[in-house]
């Protein structure tokens, strides 16, 4: 009973995900290079995404619909990538100058 | 508060559509109490989450809008017809088009597809509803409470006015001081979520509930189109709901995203938009290629010619509508390489396009051809969208797209391209599917009427257009002086959209006279189909089968007939359904008020609303309803009556 009240994991990934974001604020009220702050948002980034892939979206779960997850997987990224390396191809190093 | 700003002032106009709203509203309301059909309303509507009545509320909301951005095209052909005219003022003109805009793709063209997949997915793939009904219900009403909340701007403080693409700096703060793009980023906001979740039922759905023996290379290409276009939306709308809330920030709490000061760029709106614009295309046509090639195979009574290249060639359609957006602002400022990169990109999408062109055109040779309504509608289709295809791949050019930018010629492509290619897929996926829904097919004399007025019409409506555009005439002028020479193609053009909207009367008028006196369907299979959802009766049961249809082709209802294979072996037992539940409704009026609250800055009502979402969310999560039961006797009995015996 106290076990579906309190679903331990889900409970630990909802506060680790808060952690992370509070950790990410270093880079706005820190005193870091730019490199340091890269690689600080990098680094939660990437945590805070296998927590949500894992814990709250149960990706390791069932063996049957392991293909359709990395073929979703592998859209998403597509369209992520595609999205910010366009953006940046757009403005930043095919801009007009 | 500040009643001052809620007020439209002005135009007769809309006096008169602030008075035909409240007569039609109290019309409605009385009318309901008068009928003693308040009850009804709820009990089998309003707290449905039944696929197929989900659906038709979906249609019937496509239609409503579909005559309001009528409306809109027409006052703007009126506008237009002749030099100097003073039908409109210009403010008014730039909320019409973008109203037009905005409802014609977003309130009519999606809904009217996402209705017509409600009904027909689960019926083709052999399932009893879609994954997550309830869900399905809460897509529906905040799809609903979005285009009302965009359809009061008209009289309650007016309307987005920056286009329907609603560019920066146009439609910051700044230069667009009046709440209409609050109700922009709002009603597409609540509206997009809705159709988010769609994208997420339909692929679990497709995926997940087919028939046994259904396997994927299998399955109908109406299912085939759907499921790529639900990856489309998954992987396209969020992409539009951060824009949009970025757009919020800017415009309700002062945030500089896309402000030409503090750091904000403007361009990055455009870019945004045209990210998820793009797909955007895409999720509207595509179903529209699966209702033709439905529609193509049955009435020539031919399985699909090339049915692996049509899949695939979808796939290819989808990843390269993800790779083209930038060809929306070939002149922004971006250099050679970049245009040229866009410019290869969208000119590859018509190789996979013409893929599908000429399979339909194979599947129509030597095939036996009955010429319906749905069938010539898709037959029109063919030529009509092909001009708009190669008038695409001129604009693709980037060079030769500084001639046309912006001007009619544009105007007069993507008409080309929309209306073929989605307006007419769900006119003619309405009168296929029509007789499976009610029970009793369309009148097809009437309907033919109905067609050749709008075939010809389009045509004469749009391609003076072309020409217009090249004499120089641009996109959303509202006037003109004589000396251009615009005049005649315009009042052309306007004769073109009067013939329209007689074509659309008519095809009300066949939807009333049908109702009357078309005799009624008993087969279930009017036109000889060849998918799933011709193997049930017509109007569907609530379970939809009685028992679940075993798979073996590509069109098992059509070899079944041919070969007498029985699609239902196993006997009939007792059947799960959900119920039905008030929630998605009263939480889809609880957004319509957060929205709404939001567009005035009314803050304190906002938050009261926005806790009602949250205690309305935790409500459903901890509610436990696991649905009820049709006993295996009851199935057996309402068959009996369907089939016509006596029970």
């Amino acid at each position: 009973m106290i076990k579906q009240l309190f679903p331990i994991r889900h409970v630990i990934g909802y506060l680790a995900s808060l952690v992370l974001s509070a950790a990410a604020l270093v880079v706005i009220y820190g005193d870091l290079s730019d490199a340091a702050n890269m690689t600080v948002l990098l680094i939660t980034a990437i945590i805070q995404a296998s927590l949500q892939l894992f814990v709250f979206m149960h990706i390791g779960e069932s063996a049957d619909t392991k293909k359709e997850l990395y073929i979703n997987i592998g859209y998403a990224l597509f369209v992520g990538l595609i999205t910010i390396f366009g953006t940046l191809f757009i403005f930043v190093w095919g801009w007009y100058a | 508060m500040d009643l001052e700003k809620f007020k439209v002032h002005g135009e007769p106009l809309i006096y008169g559509a602030m008075i035909s709203i409240a007569l039609a509203t109290i019309g409605i309301l009385v009318g309901l109490t008068y009928f003693k059909k308040w009850g009804y309303l709820w009990r089998e509507w309003l707290t449905t989450v039944d696929h197929k009545r989900i659906g038709v509320m979906y249609i019937i909301a496509a239609l409503l809008m579909l005559f309001r951005g009528g409306v809109d095209a027409m006052m703007m052909r009126l506008q237009t017809a002749a030099p100097e005219m003073k039908f409109l003022d210009a403010q008014h003109y730039n909320e019409v088009f973008t109203t037009h805009g905005l409802i014609m793709i977003l309130f009519m063209a999606m809904p009217f597809i996402i209705g017509l997949m409600n009904v027909i997915i689960p019926l083709q793939i052999g399932a009893r509803d879609v994954a997550f009904p309830r869900l399905n219900a809460i897509s529906f009403w905040l799809f609903f409470m979005g285009a009302m909340l965009l359809n009061i701007s008209f009289v309650i403080g007016g309307s987005p006015d920056a286009g329907w693409s609603a560019y920066f700096p146009l439609a910051s703060l700044e230069f667009s001081p009046t709440v209409g793009n609050n109700y922009y980023s709002l009603a597409l906001q609540i509206s997009g979520i809705g159709t988010l979740m769609t994208g997420v039922n339909f692929i679990v759905t497709i995926l997940k509930m087919r028939a046994p023996g259904m396997t994927l290379m299998k399955m109908p290409m109406f299912t085939w189109s759907v499921l790529i276009t639900n990856i489309i939306i998954v992987f396209a709308f969020p992409v539009l709901t951060v824009a949009l809330a970025l757009m919020m920030f800017d415009r309700l709490f002062g945030s500089q995203f896309f402000t030409m000061a503090n750091g904000g760029m403007d361009m990055l709106w455009a870019n945004l938009f045209w990210v998820w614009g793009h797909p955007e295309v895409y999720i509207v046509i595509l179903p529209a290629f699966g209702i033709y090639s439905e529609i193509i195979a049955t009435f020539s009574k031919k399985n699909l010619y090339g049915y692996t290249s049509m899949v695939f060639s979808m796939v290819i359609i989808s990843l390269l509508s993800f790779v083209v957006w930038a060809h929306h602002f070939y002149t922004m400022g971006q250099g050679v390489m970049v245009n040229s990169f866009f410019s290869i990109t969208t000119m590859a999408i018509a190789v996979p396009t013409g893929v599908k062109i000429f399979n339909w055109l194979f599947t129509l040779r030597k095939g036996r051809i009955t010429f319906t309504t749905p069938m010539l509608y898709t037959l029109a289709f063919i030529p009509i969208f092909t001009i708009g295809g190669v008038t695409g791949v001129m604009l693709a050019m980037a060079s030769a797209d500084y001639q046309y930018h912006n001007t009619m010629f544009l105007v007069a492509h993507f008409h080309y391209v929309l209306i073929p290619g989605a307006v007419f897929a769900v006119i003619a996926g309405f009168h296929y599917w029509f007789p499976k829904v009610f029970g009793f097919r369309l009148n097809d004399r009437i309907g033919k009427h109905a067609f050749w007025w709008i075939a010809i019409s389009f045509n004469v409506t749009f391609f003076p257009m072309f020409f217009l555009g090249l004499m120089g005439m641009t996109r959303r002028t509202y006037t003109y002086s004589e000396e251009s020479g615009f005049g005649p193609l315009n009042m052309l053009s306007f004769v073109g959209a009067v013939g329209l909207a007689i074509g659309f009367v008519i095809l009300v008028y066949n939807i009333y006279w049908s109702t009357r006196y078309a005799p009624r369907d008993t087969t279930g299979d009017p036109w000889d189909g060849r998918t799933l959802e011709w193997a049930t009766h017509s109007p569907i049961p609530a379970y939809n089968f009685a028992v679940i249809p075993k798979v073996e082709s590509r069109d098992p209802f059509w070899e079944s007939k041919r070969k007498n294979i029985p699609l239902y072996e196993d006997k009939i037992t007792k059947i799960h359904l959900p119920n039905n539940t008030g929630k998605p409704f009263i939480l889809g009026v609880i957004f319509f008020f957060l929205g709404f609250f939001l567009v005035f800055s009314m803050w304190i009502p906002a938050i009261v609303a926005g806790v009602g979402i949250i205690i309305m969310l935790a409500v459903m999560s901890f509610e436990r309803d696991h649905g009820f039961y049709i006993s295996a006797e009851e199935v057996a009995a309402t068959e009996k009556k369907l089939r016509g015996e006596t029970v």
